[in-house]
């Protein structure tokens, strides 16, 4: 009961390199996508970026508890669970932002007083992970058939040290990243001014 | 489902809309824009031309077109909203542009007024029963809406119910009744003892009631069944014995994913067994 869509798809820019290891282009790595493998959800959908997978799976529209109902649209539902552990505040976030996007795309106004539940289970982590999470959220969504006024897709984008953008990073990539070094120090900044603040405060009293 | 990435990954802002007639039969994504027919012409090769305002009343041939399931009307657009095959069916009589739609496939059943369904009875409430037909809230069927019903002959908690949809829309709960508009039951009302239900996709019950359908016939020939499709997804089959209701269960479930050489392969198997 599976249909696979395999899309070998390495889209690139005008100085592209190869697939691996990439070079200083823009080019995304090799992505694949199956649908309809759950039997129970309404709606399935596995994305693979690289080594990153992420399975989803859509439930919708349907019954909802009367303290969640909206009276004249949708009310849509998003739950992240990560490969190990339990959900934490990372995920809460993912989980909002998801949620963002699909309530700005879906045609909730359609099915007032139901509830569409989209849930994500990290399968794999190798870099890129928000992206591929909304990429199978809207294959799923597509796959159960709620109705959407579009479609969305995420793409994850990094800057190197050397101030080269690199789209879909690898985790490897993401961990190097002037950006981690970079708000580090602007922290400091951050942590001097509560110093500063507070000691203004007390040298009153 | 195979379409190039690159079509997903396109913005919308910036493809082109397409004109319905051109896209007939082919995969539309949600969030493509179709144009009509009249409005070819005016939107040409270059985007929006400024068409000189006519005062003759006759060179505006406004054509009337439904907007079936899967697309909404986004200014003087159709706006896809659903993934699926684009479909168009030309008027019965004369006036009118037909009927646009896009075929989708779905498992989850959205109530329509009209359609048939198969429900489960599953609660008792005042003067109405409460049926579970597989959308997003029950159904209520009032007692009073079987043909010569009595306080005797009333369904009880548990039974299955062929009925269809008065009042189905997204604003009300939807009502069922066993009854057509003559006051006959004409088929529907209480399914009988035995049989077995299980639950497939809203296309294949599509499919499987086309009008130019053999799956039914070939079936037929196997096996003296009694058989409800549901258009909520349901059917409900009985045959003789057990296992031959079984076998049948399973090839309609596997009809979906079997191309006709492969099924009739598997009928004559199953004949000569």
């Amino acid at each position: 009961m599976e249909e696979e869509t395999h899309t070998d798809a390495k889209i690139r820019a005008e100085n592209g390199t190869g697939s691996s290891p990439r070079g200083p282009g823009c080019s995304l790595r090799h992505f694949a996508c199956e649908q309809n493998l759950l039997s129970r959800p309404d709606g399935s959908a596995s994305f693979l970026q690289g080594d990153t997978s992420v399975l989803a799976g859509v439930y919708g529209p349907a019954e909802v508890k009367v303290s969640k109902e909206i009276f004249n649209k949708a009310t849509l539902e998003v739950i992240l669970r990560p490969k190990i552990g339990l959900p934490g505040v990372a995920e809460k976030s993912r989980e909002r932002l998801i949620r963002n996007t699909c309530e700005a795309v879906v045609l909730g106004t359609l099915h007032p007083r139901t509830s569409i539940t989209v849930v994500l289970q990290v399968v794999s982590d190798a870099g890129s992970l928000l992206a591929c999470c909304l990429n199978a959220a809207c294959m799923a969504l597509v796959d159960a058939g709620v109705p959407m006024r579009a479609l969305f897709c995420g793409v994850a984008c990094a800057l190197d040290s050397d101030g080269t953008l690199v789209l879909d990073p690898t985790s490897k990539q993401e961990k190097l990243q002037q950006c981690l070094a970079a708000a580090q120090a602007a922290s400091q900044h951050v942590f001097r001014f509560y110093r500063e603040s507070l000691q203004r405060r007390y040298s009153k009293s | 489902m195979a379409e190039p990435a690159s079509v997903a990954a396109e913005s919308l802002a910036g493809s082109r809309a397409r004109a319905a007639r051109t896209v007939l039969g082919q995969v539309v994504l949600p969030g493509e824009e179709l144009l009509l027919p009249e409005q070819e012409d005016a939107e040409g090769p270059g985007g929006a031309v400024e068409r000189p305002l006519s005062l003759n009343a006759r060179a505006c041939s406004r054509v009337r077109v439904v907007c079936g399931p899967g697309l909404r009307r986004c200014g003087d657009r159709l706006l896809v909203t659903k993934c699926g095959r684009l479909r168009h069916k030309e008027p019965g009589s004369g006036s009118g542009g037909g009927v646009y739609w896009v075929d989708s496939q779905q498992k989850r059943y959205v109530p329509v007024k009209g359609d048939h369904v198969i429900g489960i009875v599953t609660a008792k409430s005042g003067d109405i029963f409460k049926v579970d037909v597989g959308g997003s809230e029950p159904a209520s069927l009032s007692y009073l809406s079987f043909e010569g019903a009595t306080k005797r002959n009333r369904p009880n908690v548990g039974d299955l119910i062929y009925g269809q949809f008065v009042v189905a829309n997204k604003d009300m709960e939807p009502e069922m009744v066993c009854i057509d508009s003559c006051g006959r039951a004409n088929g529907m009302g209480v399914i009988g003892q035995d049989g077995l239900l299980f639950k497939v996709t809203l296309g294949l019950i599509r499919k499987l009631l086309a009008p130019d359908c053999e799956i039914i016939q070939e079936v037929g020939k196997l096996y003296p069944l009694e058989i409800v499709f549901g258009m909520n997804g349901r059917i409900w089959v009985k045959a003789k014995t057990i296992q031959q209701t079984l076998i049948l269960a399973n090839i309609l479930e596997a009809c979906e994913h079997m191309t006709s050489d492969q099924r009739k392969q598997i009928f004559s198997r199953l004949a000569e067994s």
